[in-house]
């Protein structure tokens, strides 16, 4: 594959994003930066670190523009290959390559594949395409254009009328509308005011927030400074989790470029309006995400919520009126300014308008961000940009929305995700973490294990979630240790319900979802449990014996290469045997048996 | 401790405290950095924060016991962190934490006898795409197997006895 020399200067981009950087990124862009500064390389380039691509499953990756290349997998060895072929004679170097698993196809740049022809970048926008260390590279692509339209043309009011005609809800899980909540904070007659970005995002299974605050720190930061503006706030505080190194050090460093360009401080750009940022660094508590208690640990207080006969809106931060938003909500204002509400209300379904950023991860085949328009179906998400499951193995269900949320069976498969829909479907929205799950994911299980994160993470102020919790979770572990009753069914759905009503905040009122659809959906499988103490996925322990099938079993001696503990023996080519006393039942037998001889009793 | 090591921590626990105003609102930043540096928080270092924001004790103790970022015992050299988000989860990190007490005894929450490994489980490391992952100090392994998370305490092992102890 020849192509024509490019000589312009090209730009190399090396992602260097979380799952990238483990993935041994950052030594590919050490390698990039040293061997292209020798002098024996005749070739102008510039190099940049950007933030996630979304595509984690095949990184590092790699870009180089304009000639519109994407490498996968590259290794710090590519490296002097790279430089020779493609840089310098314009040679695509074939193996590195992505190469679709089902036609064999090569691309040779991420555009042309399905996991990203079918997105639609509007929060991600910028991720992956600039370096987030550097203001200028955030300017050069519109950045902070919208601040400056909304500081010399707009008047408040039309700042918040604008967020309104978006139709932009709240992106953190309750989908409440922005503007509405901005046009509350503007008319409370208190101040001073305050706007908090939202980054604590605990969900397990989401970390659009990461990559957002990691990849691109300053759309945040200008969507803040437009609310200030529109809502008359003086200070910003940004509530990051401390495990977010990368995410901490970038937005420190977006902050400081920021205020050394005049985007924040006194008088930003010319204009009557004083507005600054501090970060604050959260303590590891699930229940901080929600936006009472997010304002009590910014305090210096314990995390707990409070009931909120008066929103934040009216009495937030230290008494004072204060908007809150998601990182995602943030990152979506400054477009919306840019192209006016029409255009962004032109994406999306009758109540939830624009994008949606989902984590798409767990048994699916091209885990990563993905970001699509409101009201696409569930099946597009798994099957046409994730790819499907991995390993030939059947869907079982998918669970949105982490603690929060439900899981989602086959059949319903092609719900077309928004706020309301998926409420409808007994789940929510969420942050936006789609966790596929195949048929050797236990639902039970899974109930059991959320149960048992919300009982480590609820505050325990009030007496439903603390207790119920409790309670729920002492009930599933009986189930998954073949210890469960018929009559625990009742129980769980009872307990779930008074939950429901009873509790003081939206995670105790959440909490129980995961249990109560699981219970909905597969009631089968508890049973199975219960009635002939048997896991069918073959996860919960105490009820999982692994064989192998005589007939399929070819002695290829692959399981016993991968058994951790030595509990698979057999001679070649003759059927092999699995230790019962020795066997922990790990899977790892099944997942790499190529001819499904490894059965679940 | 020797009377010296005393000394030079008190030292660090002054140059933490400096580095912010004395204001109530700051008692979570200046654990973080006590808990960074320590890698637990030391009952002097609370007594410290407590009479610096001049705060009752209980207070600044019922934060530390709060959060999950803190630890009132130290922890190992090395502290392996492992990751049991969902996507984690379903792709066995529980058996990665079995693996991890076959090999070196501990429990998540537990401490190796000779101080050098420790062992927590975290909800989320934001890394699902790399599940099952889990990060050692500031590392992170992604793609963890039930063998290869054998090979990863070994290289931590291997670099004890690199560095002569």
């Amino acid at each position: 594959m020849q192509q024509a020399i490019n000589n312009d200067k090209r730009m190399i981009l090396v992602c260097c994003g979380t799952g990238c950087l483990a993935n041994g990124s950052m030594e590919v862009y050490q390698a990039l930066q040293q061997q292209l500064s020798t002098n024996e390389v005749q070739v102008k380039t510039y190099t940049k670190a950007t933030g996630c691509n979304g595509w984690c499953e095949q990184g590092p990756l790699v870009k180089i523009m304009p000639d519109d290349i994407t490498y996968c997998l590259v290794n710090a060895k590519d490296v002097p290959e790279i430089i020779a072929k493609t840089l310098q004679t314009g040679e695509i170097i074939n193996r590195l390559l992505y190469r679709d698993p089902k036609s064999k196809k090569r691309f040779k740049s991420h555009h042309e594949i399905d996991f990203y022809k079918k997105q639609h970048k509007v929060a991600l926008r910028n991720i992956g395409e600039i370096d987030p260390a550097s203001i200028e590279d955030y300017i050069s692509t519109d950045g902070y254009k919208a601040l400056k339209k909304v500081l010399q043309e707009m008047t408040s009011a039309q700042v918040i009328d604008e967020v309104m005609k978006s139709g932009l809800r709240g992106r953190g899980g309750g989908g409440f509308p922005t503007g509405l909540k901005w046009k509350a904070g503007a008319t409370t007659k208190a101040s001073p005011r305050y706007v908090i970005c939202n980054g604590d995002e605990g969900d397990p299974g989401a970390f659009m927030d990461r990559s957002i605050m990691e990849g691109d720190p300053h759309t945040v930061i200008e969507g803040m400074i437009i609310c200030a503006y529109a809502i008359g706030a003086c200070a910003g505080y940004i509530y990051v989790r401390n495990e977010y190194s990368l995410a901490v050090k970038n937005l420190n460093i977006a902050i400081n470029n920021a205020r050394s360009q005049g985007y924040l401080g006194k008088d930003i750009l010319g204009s009557q309006l004083a507005f600054d940022i501090e970060i604050v660094r959260g303590g590891g508590a699930f229940v901080c995400g929600e936006e009472t208690a997010l304002i009590a640990s910014i305090e210096g207080n314990v995390g707990e919520p409070r009931d909120k006969y008066i929103f934040p809106t009216e009495k937030g931060l230290w008494g004072q009126p204060t908007i809150i938003n998601n990182v995602e909500t943030w990152a979506n204002i400054p477009v919306i300014i840019n192209k006016g509400a029409a255009e962004f209300a032109s994406i999306g379904t009758e109540g939830s308008k624009g994008t949606k950023v989902f984590s798409l991860v767990g048994k699916v085949i091209n885990t990563g961000l993905v970001e699509v328009p409101m009201g696409t179906t569930l099946r597009e998400i798994i099957f046409d940009i994730g790819g499907g499951i991995p390993g030939g193995r059947n869907f079982k269900a998918v669970q949105t929305g982490g603690p929060s949320g439900g899981c989602i069976p086959e059949h319903m498969l092609d719900l077309q995700v928004d706020f309301d829909t998926l409420i409808k479907a007994g789940s929510m929205m969420g942050s936006g973490g789609l966790i596929v799950m195949d048929d050797r994911t236990c639902m039970v299980e899974i109930a059991r294990y959320y149960a048992n994160f919300l009982a480590g993470e609820s505050c325990g102020k009030c007496t439903p979630c603390r207790e119920g919790i409790k309670a729920m979770l002492e009930i599933l572990n009986n189930i998954c240790q073949g210890e469960g009753r018929e009559e625990d069914l009742e129980f769980l759905q009872e307990i779930g319900e008074t939950m429901q009503t009873a509790s003081l905040c939206a995670l105790g009122r959440t909490a129980p979802n995961p249990v109560l659809s699981t219970l909905h959906h597969f009631r089968e499988e508890y049973l199975e449990h219960i009635n002939n103490a048997r896991c069918p996925a073959g996860v919960c322990r105490d009820l999982t014996e692994f064989y192998i099938d005589g007939e399929p079993c070819t002695g290829c001696g692959l399981c016993v290469k991968n058994c951790p503990v030595d509990a698979i023996s057999g001679e070649k080519k003759k059927v092999h045997v699995i230790d019962q006393d020795k066997c922990i039942q790990c899977g790892e037998c099944i997942n790499h048996c190529k001819f499904d001889a490894v059965k679940i009793r | 401790m020797s009377a010296d090591a005393r000394q030079i921590e008190a030292k660090n626990y002054t140059a933490i405290l400096n580095n912010y105003p004395a204001e109530k609102r700051y008692i979570l930043a200046i654990m973080q950095d006590m808990q960074g540096e320590f890698r637990y928080l030391p009952q002097e270092s609370l007594e410290l924060i407590a009479s610096y924001v001049n705060v009752p004790l209980s207070r600044v103790y019922s934060m530390a016991t709060f959060y999950k970022a803190f630890s009132l015992v130290p922890k190992g050299r090395i502290n392996f962190k492992v990751c049991d988000g969902t996507a984690c989860h379903i792709k066995g990190s529980n058996i990665i934490i079995d693996m991890i007490y076959q090999h070196l005894g501990i429990k998540p929450g537990e401490t190796t006898a000779d101080g050098e490994f420790s062992i927590e489980t975290v909800n989320c490391l934001g890394a699902c795409a790399l599940a099952p992952a889990l990060v050692a100090n500031e590392r992170v392994h992604p793609k963890l197997t039930s063998s290869g998370i054998i090979k990863i305490i070994k290289s931590y092992e291997g670099q004890i006895y690199a560095t002569g102890n």
